[in-house]
């Protein structure tokens, strides 16, 4: 349990270090934006209680949106981001299956599912922040192209992520 | 009231989404209407510390261009001292014995965080009140305007930056003086401005140069950019065209923020004649 709060805890101040200090100033043609920081939210743990999941999401959101001077806005993409994933869990997964795989890595997933998981919650955090970014429909195929071409160079990072910290076990 | 309970908690992921999600959005909503980014910001002690201690970092990256950019600034500042006083003398009178008083100080200050990609670009600079940085002062560099100072705090000052939706800052064409103003275009490219409400009657030529007017916040005559294509767009009573910006918002390093020195008197003044009315 211990083990398991600490790794979240250093795998947060990582990320946000690496969104905040490297991806912020990397962007192509000025339309594609990764988001790295949400691999926090999606790590956490399967057994998590719903209201810490939201807690933290929201905390992730709004250390992000004091580095970004946008208040309010990664919080809220994060929020919709953790329902999301609440919802695509319960949807994918058994619930008795928990106790030997606690965390929905790549090693513990399979490349398949995990692959699934995070484009799908990817683009739906994308989604959701570009829009509330623009706050309006004006501009839309401007704001298409930014929230599809980020999210392809979001999922890429994530899931080279993922490969890099890959762990092979046995298959039962 | 249990049945209510037992609906609560059995749903309990899409009251919890509710709550946070209507909770980021009031946050959100009001910090961007009000334009004052009090609550959360880059200018805040931990994050502004933050940012000082990297930006050390990127500091060494680029010695040798800001030696340049400084050696050419001297230069430029030596050629064009006089510009930045006030002539004390009635204009009909020709007095050889001119006494200047100093209209603009410039504050220098080093930009430590930015960005350009956003919808709204703000900058944070590390100099604050205890400088004499106030809100509302203009933000200009070597190369032309940057913004405006929207948040002060004890060392640190909120920029924002010319690439922001609600930036407007008063322009005209520097060979014939038609008044007009500048805005950031609709395409969020960081290299291009929109010159918007100058009369019919002007005449501008692609590669002319968009200077501020006197009207601003800004010297008369700092440079924006320069005209790019004359294409007019809603135009009817007015002309609008598209300057390419002379500052490369990505690479700033340092920027003066200007004090008018006469800008509290000049309101009051005009607050009075508001008044009168």
């Amino acid at each position: 349990m211990s083990k398991s709060i600490f790794i979240n805890l250093l795998r947060f101040f990582v990320l946000v270090f690496i969104q905040v200090f490297l991806l912020k100033n990397m962007t192509l043609y000025n339309l594609s934006t990764p988001f790295l920081y949400i691999l926090f939210i999606l790590l956490l743990p399967f057994e998590i209680p719903n209201v810490l999941l939201f807690v933290l999401a929201f905390i992730t959101g709004l250390t992000i949106d004091a580095f970004y001077d946008t208040p309010g806005l990664h919080a809220s993409a994060c929020v919709i981001l953790a329902l999301v994933r609440i919802l695509f869990i319960s949807v994918t997964v058994q619930k008795d299956g928990f106790d030997n795989e606690p965390e929905p890595t790549l090693s513990n997933k399979g490349f398949r599912w995990f692959s699934t998981y995070v484009i799908t919650l990817t683009l739906v955090h994308h989604f959701f922040l570009f829009l509330i970014e623009s706050f309006s429909l004006s501009g839309l195929p401007y704001i298409i192209g930014r929230f599809l071409l980020s999210s392809l160079f979001t999922v890429f990072l994530i899931l080279i992520t993922g490969l890099i910290f890959f762990r092979r076990k046995e298959r039962k | 009231m249990r049945n209510l309970w037992i609906f609560i908690s059995k749903y309990n992921a899409f009251f919890l989404f509710l709550i946070f999600e209507v909770t980021s959005l009031i946050i959100y909503v009001k910090n961007n209407s009000f334009q004052r980014a009090e609550f959360i910001n880059s200018a805040r002690g931990v994050t502004g510390g933050l940012y000082a201690r990297i930006d050390e970092f990127y500091g060494y990256l680029s010695l040798k261009e800001v030696n340049d950019s400084l050696a050419r600034e001297n230069a430029h500042l030596r050629n064009t001292l006089k510009s930045s006083f006030y002539a004390d003398t009635v204009t009909k009178h020709k007095v050889d014995d001119t006494v200047y008083k100093q209209q603009y100080d410039y504050i220098v200050a080093r930009v430590i965080n930015n960005s350009v990609n956003h919808n709204n670009n703000y900058l944070t600079i590390n100099k604050g009140s205890k400088q004499g940085i106030a809100k509302g002062m203009g933000v200009i560099c070597n190369k032309g305007i940057v913004g405006k100072v929207v948040f002060v705090s004890d060392h640190f000052s909120l920029v924002q930056s010319l690439l922001h939706k609600d930036s407007q800052f008063s322009a005209m064409l520097a060979d014939n003086k038609e008044i007009g103003h500048v805005e950031w275009s609709d395409d969020m490219d960081p290299h291009k401005g929109i010159l918007k409400d100058v009369s019919n009657n002007a005449r501008p030529k692609v590669g002319e140069w968009v200077v501020t007017s006197g009207y601003s916040l800004f010297p008369e005559g700092v440079p924006i950019g320069k005209i790019s294509s004359l294409r007019t767009k809603g135009g009817g009573y007015s002309l609008n065209m598209e300057i390419t910006l002379s500052v490369d918002f990505s690479k700033l390093e340092y920027v003066n923020v200007v004090d008018n020195k006469f800008s509290k008197e000049q309101e009051a003044l005009e607050a009075q004649q508001k008044k009168d009315e």
